[in-house]
């Protein structure tokens, strides 16, 4: 391994070189040399200087403008986006909008069913997914012994975070909806995201796992106490952290998710208690906001909607770094 | 006893966790399967694949979805040609060049990116590109392939940015050190150095964003149009795998049904096929 990587540098510095004579690149070796370490600049003085070539110069200049030019597009898209969105659906977004259910007979349109059918949604997920994901990094990281099956577990989940949310929809509808009989629901919507959400849980609760120092293991396994009490009182609090980003995360995607949602919870706007609501078909925010744009044409409504996935979007990501800076500090102390 | 008894229940309980996930992409595979190959069979195999017509609903339907698999190709390399080489550059910025506050503002942007819900990214296509580019280009309904290109180039620069990023960061500071040493300035360096030694990484940054853009469905049916042409121009209106499933199956019924379930499978094995590849290059990169 090791000499293959030294070939590795090597093709980099000729490639590195190949831009130049060689004379050349030897010379100019010495002068970007002296002013790359900047300190020990001042030792070269004996040295001669050449500039660098007028190919080189572009060469750099095209790379430097290039790199500027795409992070500035890059952010100055997520900037344009934001506003916009914020712009247009913030003056859509009143009390009646987001505390009345939807009327044919008054014509009037409140997103209170949604904003509910989506908080039905992402706690029945997350209840579920997370013993499911929490257990599978537990044994992937505690239990197993066989190489094998680690392999292909975790093989299995890049597998499933790399499938569409589409075919998700169109498998929890058969399975689900027709096979298990919970018909268009919540419920269906919910069990639907949990597969999907599986790999983000199982992840980051391995990833804390893995940083659980051997040695806190051992103290317990040495005081006389079983695997079971080990994982729960000492394994587990420990990683508290990995556990909770990982629900950010998958909230963030169960509030993003709409085509999954389509054909497994419906569209329906009643306004339901929780668990009639799981029973019942409903349209989480997100199918809601494509419903009114796409079919009904409002507008209005749909800015609305998406001003608050944006709100919503944005306070979850400032969550998910506090989360992470607190308990990155905890564990440093 | 008891508490070897307890042990071994809770160790079964936890290896049967373990096990969900593998259950899950079997379930998934086998029902997309059986579900998808009656219709295959019924159509016949290359009729389906390689028929240019899709009218599922006339009085004589054709299921041939050609159009479909040309345009979710078409679409993805469009988003890949537009897509990469602005998150290639970007990481590279963020990775070695960029200081510390501008670095963080960038992953604070690209994070919030990722989050943008996809309907969100339809919603904004549908009243700012597909105006924009029927103005622009004087036709007379902006809704196109290339407004579908564009939203989901936009799309997939998060995935890319993020493995790219660290696949950079990855790259042992001796090879940059070296290079630095035999002359090269910062630029070339980063340039010629890093970036060949994080080529896999960065292959495995394109290949997710190639599965992101094939399987994305919500945000490219907003602005593509969704009549089931052979995408012939970039200005016409076409229909992706993943819209072609979600446009029809809310009032499809018999045949036309099931064929939505073999354009699903279809799609699942492209998507298989590009799993494998990040898999294997993922694993490439991590052994160096």
């Amino acid at each position: 391994m090791a000499a293959l990587e030294n070939i590795n540098i090597n093709n980099g510095m000729a490639n590195a070189a190949s831009a130049d004579t060689a004379a050349e690149s030897s010379r100019s070796g010495i002068r970007s040399a002296g002013s790359g370490t900047g300190a020990s600049a001042g030792g070269n003085t004996g040295m001669i200087k050449t500039p660098l070539s007028p190919r080189r110069k572009a060469y750099i200049g095209t790379m430097t403008g290039l790199m500027w030019f795409c992070s500035i597009i890059t952010c100055g898209l997520v900037v344009y986006i934001l506003a916009y969105v914020l712009f247009r659906g913030i003056p859509n977004i009143s009390w009646e909008f987001v505390s009345t259910s939807p009327s044919y007979l008054s014509g009037n349109i409140g997103i209170l069913p949604d904003i509910m059918n989506t908080i039905y949604i992402v706690l029945a997920s997350l209840v579920i997914v997370l013993p499911l994901g929490v257990g599978a990094a537990v044994y992937l990281t505690e239990y197993a012994t066989n190489k094998k099956l680690v392999d292909i577990i975790e093989y299995a989940a890049e597998t499933l975070s790399g499938i569409p949310s589409i075919i998700y929809g169109l498998v929890g509808m058969l399975f689900f909806c027709q096979f298990m009989g919970l018909q268009t629901s919540l419920l269906a919507g919910a069990l639907t995201l949990v597969i999907m959400n599986l790999p983000t849980i199982m992840r980051t609760t391995q990833e804390s796992l893995k940083t659980v120092p051997q040695s806190y293991r051992e103290g317990a396994f040495g005081l006389g106490a079983g695997k079971w009490r080990v994982i729960r009182t000492v394994v587990l609090p420990n990683c508290i952290d990995g556990i909770i980003t990982g629900c950010i995360l998958a909230t963030g995607r169960i509030l993003g998710e709409s085509a999954a949602l389509l054909f497994t919870a419906g569209f329906a706007h009643a306004l339901n208690g929780p668990i009639k609501g799981l029973q019942s078909a409903g349209a989480s925010l997100t199918v809601a906001l494509y419903v009114y744009a796409k079919e009904q044409g409002e507008f209005e409504v749909a800015f609305g909607i998406a001003a608050i996935l944006v709100v919503l979007t944005l306070i979850l990501n400032v969550a998910a770094r506090l989360v992470g800076a607190y308990f990155k500090k905890k564990r440093d102390r | 006893m008891n508490r070897h008894k307890i042990e071994s229940v809770v160790k079964f309980i936890f290896l049967i966790l373990g096990l969900v996930t593998i259950a899950c992409v079997l379930l998934i595979t086998v029902y997309l399967v059986i579900a998808g190959i009656p219709a295959i069979r019924e159509i016949g195999i290359i009729d389906f694949l390689f028929g240019t017509k899709w009218a599922s609903t006339a009085a004589e339907p054709q299921f041939g979805i050609l159009p479909f698999i040309l345009t979710s190709i078409y679409g993805t390399a469009g988003a890949i040609v537009i897509g990469v080489p602005i998150g290639f550059m970007t990481a590279v910025f963020t990775a070695k060049v960029a200081p510390r506050k501008i670095r963080m503002a960038i992953e604070e942007a690209v994070s919030l990116l990722a989050g943008i819900p996809s309907v969100v990214y339809g919603l904004v296509g549908m009243l700012i590109l597909v105006p924009g580019i029927r103005d622009l280009f004087d036709i007379p309904d902006g809704a196109s392939l290339f407004a579908a290109i564009i939203v989901l180039a936009i799309m997939i620069l998060p995935s890319i940015i993020n493995v790219s990023l660290t696949a950079l960061e990855a790259v042992p500071k001796e090879y940059e050190e070296a290079s630095l040493a035999l002359g090269a300035t910062e630029i070339e360096t980063y340039f010629r150095v890093s970036v060949p030694a994080a080529k896999s990484g960065i292959a495995a940054a394109v290949v997710l964003g190639v599965g992101r853009a094939i399987g994305e469905a919500m945000a490219v049916m907003m602005v593509s149009g969704n009549a089931p042409n052979m995408p012939d121009s970039l200005f016409q209106s076409v229909r992706f795998l993943t819209t072609a499933v979600a446009s029809e199956m809310s009032y499809s019924s018999g045949l036309q049904r099931q064929a939505l379930f073999s354009i699903a499978l279809v799609l699942f094995l492209f998507i298989m096929m590009i799993n494998a590849l990040l898999n294997f290059l993922m694993k490439r990169d991590k052994e160096g």
